[in-house]
């Protein structure tokens, strides 16, 4: 059994060195297109780190890389270092503590609010648990903390298909915290939220980094502006700048390639 | 076990020689009246003095004798009746006579008569000017090798011009001349035999080899023995590569029917999503609608009735479209979007449809006849007959896939089409009037599956249920194909047709039908988007 | 605010339990007492050939229960549930001919049809189907593996929507050939029929027929509880998490393959009990009902129900097979008609069924009358 295959929750997964992710010379090829190419990114753990770049870039590819939704045609992806992501299925990657918020918003739409978050809590999330098990009071706890969280504890019964598209983000963002996991990959979260909840969002994100990681792509410069500590910039497909937001701001390749379009 | 009787029957025509030769020359007048003798033992010596005189005036008589359409009167006068039983026709002179047919008599044959006669007649018959009578003669040669016709056959050999009677003939003369006492006319039959033979002959060359109990070999000649050897390879090779050709050529036409059937549910599933399980029923309806323009061909155009097909088939192509567009708009329309629902939509209008044409037509199966140039078939090899309807329907469905790729690669109705399915609103937003698309394409389709109706009613019975039968295959090829693919449709459609026609003689019609889907199934898990994958972001919606 | 709910959902209201209750107390008790009891002339007395049809449509409402846990609830459309049935119904049917023993036309030990075929020994697959209990269990195994392993192949493969549901019509289309086949060793086109006792007890006997109706009607009602046990646990929100947005479930850390192929499993083994109970009561089994058309209709029970609620799918199949039998006495040319136009309409004008129609005349008229009703039993 190789290192970390099958691992099941994130008690295993080892972050000793202080890196939680390690992605080393990943390519993505879609019919001969270079979506990435010999990518290579490091996270630490409890980083808030923040990734941009122009349209096509590869941001989201990359997010599916680390998820396996999409397999990387070469390179390699640890989680800790010991846990071999290119190894695992999607559920299994989840349950090892990676959650996603994706760039459109997608929710149960046809379960309640408080039917998305339990969905998403953290459980034993097996066929049988699911039939039989009762969900604790723990976890009830939780779920309605998370609700409280992202503003939601109000709409518990409320059709998740019947709220606002801003409504749905939180849900979402609220389906990832009640996962918990170690490391949050937040694609777009401010999409078509209003000025107050733009900064509502900063905070909460600001305020997870620590005890979580969190990855956050944007467009909106003013956001990631706000939060970041640590900007990734990424064009066609490969790491062009990596550092404190004003030095990448200053660094010429960027300027060019958001200048030069 | 051969032996025997076959040296009887050298025996017996050794000592008929004999007895002939012995006497005169016989009389043609006199052997020809023998024909209309009460006695077949006349009858017969009639037949063997004909068969010497071998003078084509008897012909006639002869033919008369064995459709027994010979008279005679008590004076020893013989006649023939035309098929209508007549007209009168001496049959020495060859003039027309009015005689009483009260006063005349029939003579009477036996199987044993046939059996000379028979060769006999196609030994007269060689000379006959048209090449298919002469054909005939020569099969008939083939199949009742007798020694008397080896002179004949050799003769007729030497005169012939047509390349397909000679070969027929040089197997009669071999087959004959196999039997002769001398190895080296055995040693040149047996090299015939491997060349233009087939399964029939290789019986007898296997009979060559055989042994008895002593260890004697029925070919006393080894060199004949080793001849015969590889003749039979040769012609077991020929054989199977018939039989190849035979299967291939039976997998397209069928690989045709299927992709007529198909293409359409390519264009409505592929390009429209839509699963469309009236598609069938759009077969049974294109078939049915040539029924019925046989029909009015018969009551109102009897003198054009061979060219119903240039009428049936566009009537066929508009007659489905039509329904096609009328259920888009009526029903399917609604569902765009719901891809589960509208195939139980669909469903129920095909219930419709059967029930309605049963109505209508009866729930027995109708005949559709084919035109007379349709019929009969191509023989490409000894043994392997392309029917003529099956070669059309191969060349039918080539055209049809060729307009329609031109129809939607081409053309702007194409154009429309395929910006309609990749992207609604945006094609609406440039001004394309989507529902308008949305109908003609799904015209478009049933129609091309109307014309598979006309197809299927060349080759096959025409009932309600026909669509039944073809629409788990279609759905296969365009599953298999890969969705909105006309090119995955066509490979899918032949590598189907022609994989079913390979497996049918190994393992049976039904089973091997269960191997094609059970294979399927199996495929369709390693590649569930089909041979011909889309990829990219729009596969994974 | 209504209540809030985590975990397991109660599965009935008292009301509902009651109902529930009422339903089966005339269906297993008041049928039966209705047949029995009175003499032949009496106007309360319930004719002998009922028996059986309610029967056949008891098993049939198993089957929609079925059909609704795997479309309505998880979203997979199946076209070939009928294989499932069929497959039941042939397990049980080769008990009740083994139980023939020797009293076939031919009076041989093997079933009739091996005795015309001249078989002289029973093939393998008969052994074991002397048993009672191995047929039965057979009657659910043989469904359930065929079943689980069509499912893994195909949900592995993440075959979805149209994609699934042709390649299942083409397993039955595959299996009515195979099965319509002699050498099968099934009775070929003829199937499986003539049956004489079943666990010693004649089948002709009236007391028979009402024995096997009221083990339908348990057998149902068994069924009926698994499925709402399965759709309130929180695997039934899952399942139906699966239906709307299977990747997103996937990114949520649970694996859509397990889910879906446990609903369907356990989906292709109750069509197998209803097979099973099926077949004794109306007395054949052949391969026709493994048509494709069977398992459409099969379906459209459950559209016409409304599919989603289980008790929708029920009432779906009793409404259509009772149409059924009307049509095809008083009017067998209008019948598919009836069946194609019931296809048509319900698509289009009635996509959530009777109980969705039912719930939406209410909804209207608690707008209305703005005075809450009691909160009847409504589906999760
Ligand atoms: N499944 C796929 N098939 C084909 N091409 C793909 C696929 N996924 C991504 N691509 C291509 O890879 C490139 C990177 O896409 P990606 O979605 O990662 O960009 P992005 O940085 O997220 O852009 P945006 O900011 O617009 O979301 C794009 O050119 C896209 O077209
Ligand atoms: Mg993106």
């Amino acid at each position: 059994m190789s290192a970390g295959a099958r691992v099941l929750d994130s008690s295993r997964v080892d972050t000793h060195q202080g890196g939680i992710l390690y992605v080393e010379g990943v390519s993505v090829a879609f019919d001969g297109f270079k979506a990435l190419d010999d990518l290579n990114l490091y996270l630490d753990e409890g980083e808030l780190r923040c990734i941009i770049g122009p349209n096509g870039a590869g941001k989201t590819t990359l997010m599916d890389v680390i998820t396996g939704k999409t397999r990387p045609d070469t390179g390699t992806i640890f989680f800790g270092s010991n846990v071999d992501l290119t190894t695992l299925e999607e559920h299994e990657i989840v349950n090892a503590g990676i959650g996603r918020k994706f760039q459109t918003p997608t929710v149960f739409e046809q379960h309640s609010v408080l039917e998305n978050l339990e969905v998403a809590a953290k459980a034993n999330k097996r066929v049988w648990s699911s039939l039989f098990g009762t969900t604790s009071a723990v976890v009830r706890d939780k779920i309605l903390e998370v609700a409280e969280t992202v503003g939601l504890a109000q709409t518990l019964d409320r059709q998740a298909g019947n709220l606002s598209h801003g409504q749905k983000q939180w849900l979402e963002i609220g389906m990832l915290l009640a996962q918990d996991p170690m490391l949050l990959l937040v694609d777009e979260p401010v999409a078509g939220m209003s000025q107050h909840e733009v900064e509502r969002t900063g905070e909460l994100l600001s305020g997870l980094a620590g005890s979580h990681t969190v990855v956050v792509v944007e467009h909106d410069m003013e956001f990631i502006r706000s939060i970041a500590r640590k900007v990734t910039v990424l064009h066609q497909g490969r790491v062009i700048a990596e550092g404190e937001m004003d030095d990448v701001q200053q660094n010429p390749d960027v300027v060019e390639v958001y200048l030069g379009e | 076990m051969k032996l025997p009787g076959f040296m009887a029957i050298v025996i017996t025509m050794a000592f008929a020689g004999v007895e002939v030769r012995a006497e005169e020359a016989p009389d043609f007048n006199e052997a020809l009246q023998g024909l209309g003798s009460k006695s077949r033992t006349t009858i017969l010596k009639s037949i063997d003095q004909l068969s010497e005189l071998n003078d084509p005036r008897s012909l006639s008589a002869l033919e008369a004798l064995l459709g027994k359409r010979l008279r005679s009167d008590d004076h020893d006068g013989l006649f023939i009746v035309d098929e209508s039983g007549e007209i009168f026709v001496d049959a020495l002179t060859g003039e027309e006579v009015r005689v009483d047919p009260d006063s005349l008599k029939t003579p009477r044959i036996n199987n044993r008569v046939r059996r000379s006669l028979k060769p006999l007649i196609a030994r007269l018959r060689l000379r006959n000017p048209d090449v298919s009578i002469r054909l005939a003669a020569a099969e008939e040669l083939e199949n009742r090798p007798s020694a008397d016709a080896a002179d004949s056959i050799r003769l007729a050999l030497e005169e012939e011009s047509d390349q397909t009677v000679r070969n027929v003939l040089e197997v009669a003369l071999a087959r004959i001349e196999l039997k002769s006492d001398d190895p080296q006319l055995r040693l040149g039959a047996v090299e015939v035999l491997g060349e233009h033979g087939d399964r029939n002959q290789e019986a007898e060359l296997v009979a060559l080899l055989d042994q008895n109990e002593d260890g004697q070999f029925a070919e006393s000649d080894p060199a004949v023995r080793e001849a015969a050897q590889s003749a039979i390879q040769r012609i077991q090779r020929t054989a199977f590569l018939n039989d190849m050709a035979g299967h291939f050529f039976y997998g397209l036409s069928l690989a045709s029917v299927l992709l007529l059937a198909a293409l359409g549910l390519a264009i409505t599933f592929g390009l429209m999503g839509v699963i469309n399980m009236a598609h069938g029923e759009m077969l049974m309806l294109g078939a049915y609608t040539t029924y019925v323009v046989i029909g009015l061909f018969e009551q109102h155009l009897l003198a054009w009735l061979d060219w119903y097909l240039l009428i049936a088939v566009p009537t066929a192509f508009l007659v489905c479209a039509a329904v096609g567009m009328l259920l888009e708009r009526g029903v399917i329309r609604f569902l765009y979007g719901r891809p589960l629902e509208t195939l139980l939509a669909t469903w129920g209008i095909s219930l419709v449809l059967i029930q309605t044409v049963r109505l209508t037509f009866g729930a027995q199966n109708v005949e559709v006849a084919n035109p007379s140039w349709l019929s009969g078939g191509y023989e490409i090899l000894s043994g392997v007959v392309l029917p003529w309807s099956r070669i059309a329907i191969v060349m039918f469905s080539i055209t049809t896939v060729a307009v329609v790729w031109w129809l939607l690669q081409r053309t702007r109705l194409g154009l429309y089409v395929r910006a309609v399915t990749q992207n609604r609103e945006m094609a609406a937003g440039l001004g394309i009037a989507t529902s308008r698309i949305d109908m003609l394409t799904f015209g478009l389709g049933s129609g091309i599956a109307g014309l598979g109706g006309v197809a299927l009613s060349q080759v096959g019975n025409v009932g309600p249920e026909l669509g039944r039968s073809y629409i788990v295959d279609s759905f296969m090829v365009v599953v298999l194909g890969g969705v909105g693919n006309i090119m995955g449709t066509v490979v899918a459609a032949l590598g189907l047709g022609v994989l079913n026609k390979f497996l049918e003689p190994v393992s049976g019609a039904v089973l091997g039908k269960i191997f094609v889907l059970g294979f399927l199934i199996l495929f369709i898990q390693r590649r569930p988007q089909g041979i011909f994958a889309l990829k990219g972001r729009a596969a994974e919606a | 605010m209504p209540e809030l709910h985590t975990g397991r959902h109660p599965m009935h209201s008292a009301r509902a339990w009651w109902l529930l209750a009422c339903f089966v107390a005339i269906a297993a008790v008041m049928v039966p007492v209705f047949n029995l009891v009175p003499d032949e002339d009496s106007i309360w007395k319930l004719p002998d050939f009922l028996i059986p049809l309610f029967g056949k449509f008891i098993c049939y409402a198993i089957v929609a229960l079925a059909i609704d846990l795997i479309w309505g609830y998880a979203g997979i459309l199946s076209l070939g549930h009928g294989v499932f049935f069929a497959l039941g119904g042939y397990a049980m049917g080769m008990y009740l001919m083994r139980s023939i023993g020797t009293e076939g036309v031919y009076g041989n030990e093997l079933p009739d049809f091996m005795v015309f075929l001249d078989w002289k020994e029973l093939p393998w697959f008969w052994y074991g189907f002397e048993y009672f209990a191995f047929a039965f269990s057979m009657a659910l195994v043989v469904p359930g593996a065929l079943a689980f392993g069509f499912g893994w192949l195909a949900f592995r493969s993440r075959i979805t929507g149209v994609y699934f549901s042709i390649i299942t019509q083409a397993m039955t289309f595959a299996f009515m050939l195979l099965f319509f086949r002699n050498d099968t060793g099934f009775g070929g086109n003829n199937g499986l029929t003539d049956f004489k006792r079943i666990l010693g007890i004649s089948l002709q006997e009236p007391g028979t027929r009402v024995g096997l109706y009221v083990v339908s009607v348990i057998a149902l009602l068994g069924t009926y509880l698994a499925c709402r046990y399965i759709v309130c646990s929180k695997l039934g929100r899952l399942v139906t998490a699966v239906r709307d947005a299977e990747t997103k479930l996937r990114f949520t850390g649970y694996d859509p393959l397990q889910y879906k192929l446990f609903v369907w499993t356990f989906s292709a083994v109750l069509c197998g009990l209803a097979g099973a109970l099926y077949v004794p009561q109306v007395g054949i089994i052949n391969p026709s009902e493994m048509q494709p058309a069977n398992s459409i209709e099969m379906a459209i029970w459950v559209a016409v129900g409304g599919r989603g609620t289980l008790v929708g799918a029920v009432a779906g199949a009793w409404l259509v097979n009772a149409t059924k039998s009307w049509f095809t006495v008083a009017a067998p040319e209008t019948w598919l008609y009836v069946l194609g136009g019931t296809f048509i309409l319900v698509t289009l004008f009635a996509p959530r069924g009777l109980v969705g129609l039912l719930e939406s005349v209410r909804l209207r008229g608690r707008a209305d009358s703005t005075s809450p009703t009691g909160s009847e039993e409504v589906d999760p």
